[in-house]
């Protein structure tokens, strides 16, 4: 493995044991993947694809069940204290200590690695400073709003020097702002040279953080490339969205449908989307056939529409 | 230092903020019960039945089957509520398990916590037996052991199965159904031998009455050496059952 190779999936699977009455659960079903130093690493798909079973066993912290997996060069298997010495882990909950100040979660975790407490003591302040949050170094936890706890804990996760960070739908739950300030900050990271492998269900997130992302689907990778490559191989240019009175929707949607307008029309519950490199000769043609639709929105096609593509559903339901 | 020590840390940093709490719970509650049952129940009861008794007042004969009973619920509390909650949704086992900590080591110093509850609480007891006068001379520190034996014999297969668990709500059934009627039933305010036969059977089996017999017979200095070996044995049955399921159980939960 060269030194900028970091992770190296092969076959990866997860299989959940039967429990009481229920099956064995298949989460991962033989992935591959690589990814190298530097890189901000998307997993996307919706609930229940199979990103935080991947996630957790890329944190050594879940057996792998069959496949390969190596990180930094080592095996999860044999190394888990080894490689989680050498990553940082921000979980979809937060799991702080809400009873804490700030400062004594960041120093407990730091503990855990082993660090010295001088060595710790001098991280919290730049860290405290990186998430914005040295007014309340020591207030307690249950004081902090939503966004300023998910920037503790990924404050938390940097107290060990991380080579990679794994980031488990780090905006989940946040309103928008909050949302803006920790990609912003999350940019900065990236910046630093730190690696990062981020799971979510927005596609603007993906779009935002990841040089390079896999779409995944009932624990199969789906696609793989960069937020562009992945809209240019599996999708147009534009999408023309087209909404019609309710009665006359699904007959319409039809109509346009059996006209073949641009590459593909998907006819959704509440739209008629029109998949075409010229989003406004799209529309001309479709006024042409003398329909005149409530609204026409001409935009650029995103990664929804490549998963709506490769999957048939949306990535939130 | 073993990585464990740090869990330990961890958990001395969270009791720095409830100390105060749990001071009622190990010096209040059980100056309370002397007096409520030991001096009043104690008063009707008299001396009249000193056979039973061993001989010594019904507070003297009270009070270290209430610090056995009392061990069992420290070691209840801290095996069962904060092990759920730690696994569950205060996530304190979670996200130690993403450091280089391994499960076992996360449950070894939850372990040594729990031994330090357990002493702390018991001896703070057994001050409160000396300072009533209720405790046969020396010999009432050797009851202090005991009572740690005892709260551990608890705590451990507690938490090995705490761990497993969503929410602390589900150890309800256990309290209610288990650790109540051997409460009631295991000698701590009467003799076992007063029972009826069929009953003393099941009553001399449960862990918490060898825990009450070892503490009461070694507090009125009345102990033989080979019931305190047969006694301790049996409750170390206990924490060493309890200690080997933690260690399945425990990755299970924390590596899944």
């Amino acid at each position: 493995m060269s030194d900028r190779l970091l992770v190296e999936a092969r076959g990866l699977s997860k299989t959940y044991p039967a429990r009481g009455g229920t099956p064995p659960f298949h989460a991962v079903n033989g992935i591959d993947f690589e990814l190298t130093r530097g890189e901000a690493f998307g997993f996307l798909g919706p609930n229940g694809a199979g990103k935080s079973s991947t996630m957790r066993m890329l944190a050594a912290i879940s057996p792998v069940s069959s496949g390969s997996l190596r990180v930094l060069g080592m095996d999860p298997a044999q190394d888990g204290p080894q490689i989680r010495a050498r990553i940082g882990v921000v979980p979809q909950d937060d799991c702080l200590d809400r009873e804490l100040t700030v400062r004594e979660n960041l120093y407990v975790y730091g503990r855990y690695f082993g660090l010295k407490k001088q060595v710790i003591n001098e991280r919290i302040v730049g860290l405290l400073a990186f998430a914005q949050l040295e007014e309340k170094a020591d207030a307690q936890v249950e004081m902090l709003s939503g966004g300023m706890r998910r920037r503790l804990t990924i404050a938390r996760s940097l107290i060990n020097e991380p080579e990679i960070l794994l980031l488990d739908e780090p905006t989940t739950g946040l309103d928008p702002q909050a949302r803006h300030v920790l990609w912003e900050r999350l940019y900065r990271l990236k910046h630093d040279g730190v690696t990062l492998i981020i799971t979510t269900h927005y596609m603007d997130e993906a779009e935002q953080l990841c040089d390079r992302l896999v779409v995944m689907d009932g624990g199969k990778i789906v696609a793989v490339g960069s937020p562009r490559q992945l809209i240019e191989a599996h999708i147009t240019r534009e999408v023309l969205e087209l909404r019609f009175p309710v009665n006359a929707h699904a007959e319409i949607g039809e109509r346009i449908r059996a006209a073949a307008l641009g590459e593909r029309t998907e006819v959704l519950p509440d739209r008629v989307a029109v998949y075409a490199d010229d989003g406004e000769e799209a529309l001309a043609q479709v006024r042409a056939m003398s329909l005149e639709p409530i609204t026409a929105l001409v935009r650029r096609a995103t990664l929804e529409d490549v998963f709506l593509k490769l999957t048939g559903r949306s990535l939130i339901d | 230092m073993p990585r464990g020590w740090y869990i330990f840390r961890y958990w001395m940093t969270m009791y720095r903020r409830t100390w105060r709490a749990t001071i009622v719970i190990s010096v209040v509650n059980p100056v309370l019960f002397l007096l409520g049952i030991g001096v009043g129940l104690g008063h009707i009861v008299g001396h009249g039945h000193s056979s039973l008794l061993h001989g010594v007042s019904y507070s003297a004969f009270f009070a270290p089957g209430l610090l056995a009973a009392s061990a069992m619920q420290t070691g209840w509390i801290e095996g069962g509520f904060r092990v759920a909650s730690a696994a569950g949704w205060i996530g304190a086992y979670r996200s130690a398990a993403t450091t280089p900590l391994e499960p076992r080591e996360i449950l070894a110093g939850h372990l040594v916590f729990m031994l330090f509850r357990l002493v702390t609480s018991s001896a703070a007891f057994v001050v409160v037996m000396a300072v009533f006068g209720v405790a046969s001379g020396w010999w009432v520190l050797a009851a202090l052991p005991a009572a740690v034996l005892t709260g551990l014999a608890f705590a451990t297969p507690v938490a090995a199965w705490a761990v497993t668990l969503s929410s602390p709500r589900q150890l309800q059934p256990l309290f209610r159904f288990v650790l109540m009627p051997m409460y009631l039933f295991s000698g701590t305010f009467f003799a076992l031998h007063q029972l009826p036969v069929a009953l003393r059977a099941i009553a001399y089996a449960l862990p918490l009455s060898e825990g009450v017999a070892l503490c009461r017979s070694l507090a009125l200095g009345t102990a033989s050496l080979f019931e305190v070996a047969w006694r301790s044995a049996y409750l170390l049955l206990f924490i060493v059952a309890g200690i080997a399921a933690a260690r399945v159980t425990y990755p299970r939960r924390l590596h899944p």
